[in-house]
């Protein structure tokens, strides 16, 4: 393909070069992102207030039917927008390089945009009562399933343009040696992607043509397939999620790489044995054996979780280098005491790294162990570890992203300054209570994707502990911080990217008013950094090495995962006995 | 040694594949060894643990299955609930239960102590089996035939949860079983706690 007139700008800050119509693609889908988050929270208000079983707002039909859009809004439409716009920013960007096929990227764009309407379409309009998980038999109107289809296929359409534009800065001498970690990072996300995206069509477009009655569907069969889109999906947020923990880092406090090769290998681990996690979710079907349900829950025996708990050091112990790199090198914890806690680019990044491996990953692994899953099965612990990941881990890290894609990308200040700084803590902790209490509730058998735990309507009582009433209560307290969170989130990045002042000229050291402390005081390192370097890493200070803060932390993680594991376990061994 | 430190933003320049400091060494070992007794767990309960998923399997029309049921209601009714006939199978039998929108069918009346190989599956759409307040879940599949033994280790009156959506009158799919505290008289066959 030859060069089209590309129009480029120098970053003021980076000194990167970006495209244009690169640019502008990043804008638009970080846009539209924005708008299904919104439509997601305001379902989750109405949602948890219908859980919050004193005030149980609406009606059985609107409950499941804005629960099926709560899913699809956030879970596919606000992640995967904001996705690709991480995808073109890491392609092109990140690397000086240029988008190479612009009318393909806008005609996957409009594609992505009009399937997603019209699924939203066939949801509000009561065409698609199905939930998120559209199990077949249930059935809902061919658009419904024609809306996936097209919205898939807009955004395999972009992965494909991503390594085109990977390939063409490469040939092109945009970058000198490897792809930046962050950029790695990005590749393994766009390469699940792919997998993903095949699941996808391997059930979607079957599914489809059962809708219109010209075919059957299996219904065990749709579930594995069905989830081998629906959980790997989540392994492309956790893949992004990780890259944007390093992105961050590296801009709000000079985090370095501590090793490329562990971290690298890590990523890598996620790519091959990821796809696995469908069985998950069949732990307790009848359509699989336990040799099966074993290996693949496990992700052939929790490689994928290696890779989690590689990365769940090596990110904050490359930020504890990069800090001590900067002269904070007092004692085992004055580092993370001096990081930057005001600027919600930071705030975000550490919140997600904690909540996501404390609660998202702990119980995730806990939950999703063969046996101790049939006590967790379809219960409220489901959604309170995957509200952990997704949001607390994935979402926040989008947040605090954009609160650095606002000055890097749109050119301008972030509104509501003051407002942002508070966000994260405000979101993170509504979501902190939200999925323990949640966790909680589930704990006791309470069904998720229940609409009356009263069961007013039912042939037979079912006299939940009182206690479950007030846990629910507190499951709603927490939502709706977390849901205020999101509306300030929301109300930010539309004032700042339609309404905001221009970023105008930044004097290095001098703090601005809606601009993040990484931008206006960047965490270069001294010239002397390789020998600093060297001497934290020196045999004489021992075992423990650059970061015996991070390893302090790590092994409190450590321990609160071994407790969790085998409470569940001990709480397994008093049910009835099962075969 | 540890020369070109640089962030995750920038390019690693040379030959990024160096050794580790023991450090990270030692962690990337300690969570490897933590995953294997995460695995291990699982082969190691199916050996010695009392609680797992794996029970009989097997593909049954949804129409056979529920007309299977029914045969099993006409052996061993004893009694009706709100219309819902009550079963009192012995000890030792394969007990069926069907679940449709929106409702489980029979009730069971099962007894302390005594194996059963309670047979799952549903009639129309998928269905989640939640028995209350044990806390036990299974996935309840049209078109599967999931036969789980299983011995109830309590007597008293608990409920049967459908935590699968299975449409807009899910929330009133309640079903009961009750375990009974000593041998039913005259039940013939293994009657009889452990």
């Amino acid at each position: 393909m030859t060069a089209p007139a590309a129009t480029f700008r120098t970053c003021p800050v980076t000194t990167r070069r970006i495209h244009d119509q690169a640019e502008s693609l990043v804008k638009i889908n970080a846009v539209v992102s924005v708008v299904a988050l919104l439509i997601g929270a305001i379902a989750a208000v109405l949602i948890v207030l219908t859980r919050w079983q004193a005030v149980h707002l609406l009606s059985a039909t609107w409950f499941y039917r804005l629960l099926g859009v709560h899913g699809m809004s956030m879970l596919i439409f606000f992640i995967v927008f904001f996705e690709m716009a991480v995808l073109y920013f890491a392609s092109t960007a990140l690397i000086n390089a240029r988008l190479v096929a612009p009318k393909l990227a806008w005609f996957s764009f409009l594609l992505m945009l009009g399937g997603a309407v019209l699924v939203e379409a066939m949801m509000w309009g009561g065409k698609a009562d199905v939930l998120f998980t559209s199990y077949v038999p249930l059935r809902a109107s061919p658009a419904y399933y024609l809306g996936i289809i097209l919205f898939a296929v807009g955004a395999l359409i972009v992965t494909g343009i991503f390594f085109a534009n990977l390939v063409v800065a490469k040939r092109e001498k945009r970058y000198e040696g490897s792809l930046p970690l962050v950029v790695y990072g990005a590749v393994t996300a766009a390469i699940i992607t792919v997998i993903t995206l095949l699941h996808g069509a391997a059930i979607y477009i079957p599914t489809f043509l059962w809708s219109l009655g010209l075919m059957h569907v299996d219904p065990q069969v749709y579930r594995m397939v069905w989830w081998g889109l629906g959980h790997s999906s989540q392994q492309i947020n956790v893949a992004a999620m990780v890259a944007i923990w390093y992105m961050l880092g590296g801009l709000t406090i000079g985090a370095v790489v501590l090793n490329e090769k562990i971290s690298r290998s890590a990523f890598v681990l996620y790519v091959l044995f990821i796809s696995m996690a469908s069985a998950h979710h069949l732990l307790v079907d009848p359509g699989m054996g336990p040799a099966w349900k074993v290996v693949n829950t496990s992700y052939f025996m929790y490689m994928a979780v290696l890779a989690s708990m590689i990365h769940g050091f090596t990110v904050p112990a490359g930020m504890e280098l990069g800090m001590r790199l900067r002269g904070y090198t007092n004692g085992m914890f004055d580092w993370l005491r001096r990081a930057p806690w005001h600027d919600p680019g930071f705030s975000s990044l550490v919140l997600s790294v904690v909540v996501f491996g404390f609660v998202g990953g702990i119980t995730g692994v806990t939950i999703g162990t063969e046996q101790i899953n049939i006590i967790v099965h379809n219960t409220l612990r489901v959604p309170g570890h995957f509200h952990a990941t997704v949001v607390s881990g994935t979402a926040m890290a989008f947040m605090g992203a954009t609160y650095y894609l606002i000055p890097l990308v749109f050119q301008k200040r972030v509104a509501f300054w003051r407002m942002a700084q508070w966000q994260p803590y405000i979101f993170a902790g509504g979501m902190f209570i939200f999925t323990l209490s949640m966790t909680f509730a589930g704990s006791f058998g309470v069904p998720r994707r229940h609409w009356d735990i009263t069961f007013s309507q039912a042939p037979f009582d079912v006299p939940f502990s009182p206690v479950v009433d007030l846990v629910l209560a507190v499951v709603a307290v927490g939502g709706l911080l977390a849901a205020t969170g999101a509306f300030m989130f929301v109300a930010i990045a539309v004032a700042s990217v339609f309404f905001g002042k221009p970023l105008g000229e930044i004097t290095k050291g001098t703090a601005m008013v809606g601009v993040p402390q990484g931008i206006t005081h960047p965490p270069v390192h001294a010239a002397d950094v390789d020998a600093r370097n060297a001497a934290l890493h020196a045999p004489g200070r021992g075992i423990m090495g650059p970061a015996p803060g991070t390893i302090v932390l790590v092994f409190v993680f450590l321990a609160a995962f071994i407790l969790y594991f085998f409470v569940n376990w001990k709480i397994l061994s008093f049910v009835w006995k099962i075969g | 040694m540890h020369t070109e430190t640089h962030t995750g933003l920038e390019s690693p320049k040379g030959i990024w594949w160096k050794p580790a400091h023991k450090s990270e060494k030692v962690w990337v070992g300690i969570a490897f060894a933590w995953c294997m007794v995460l695995f291990a767990m699982m082969p190691l309960w199916h050996w010695k643990g009392g609680q797992n998923p794996s029970g009989i399997r097997r593909r049954v029309e949804p129409a056979a299955f529920f007309a299977r049921t029914q045969e099993f209601i006409q052996q061993y009714q004893v009694d009706t609930d709100r219309g819902m006939p009550i079963v009192a199978p012995p000890p030792g039998s394969d007990i069926y239960l069907t679940g449709m929108s929106f409702q489980w069918t029979p009730i069971l009346k099962l007894q302390k102590g005594a194996e059963y190989i309670l047979h799952l599956s549903a009639l129309d759409v998928n269905h989640g089996f939640s028995l209350y307040p044990i806390n036990v879940n299974f996935q309840v599949i049209p078109g599967y035939d999931y036969g789980l033994r299983i011995t109830p280790n309590a007597s008293g009156d608990f409920r049967i949860i459908c935590n699968e959506f299975c449409g807009i009158g899910h929330h009133t799919m309640v079903g009961r079983v009750i375990v009974e505290d000593a041998p039913a008289t005259g039940t013939p066959g293994t009657g009889g706690t452990p």
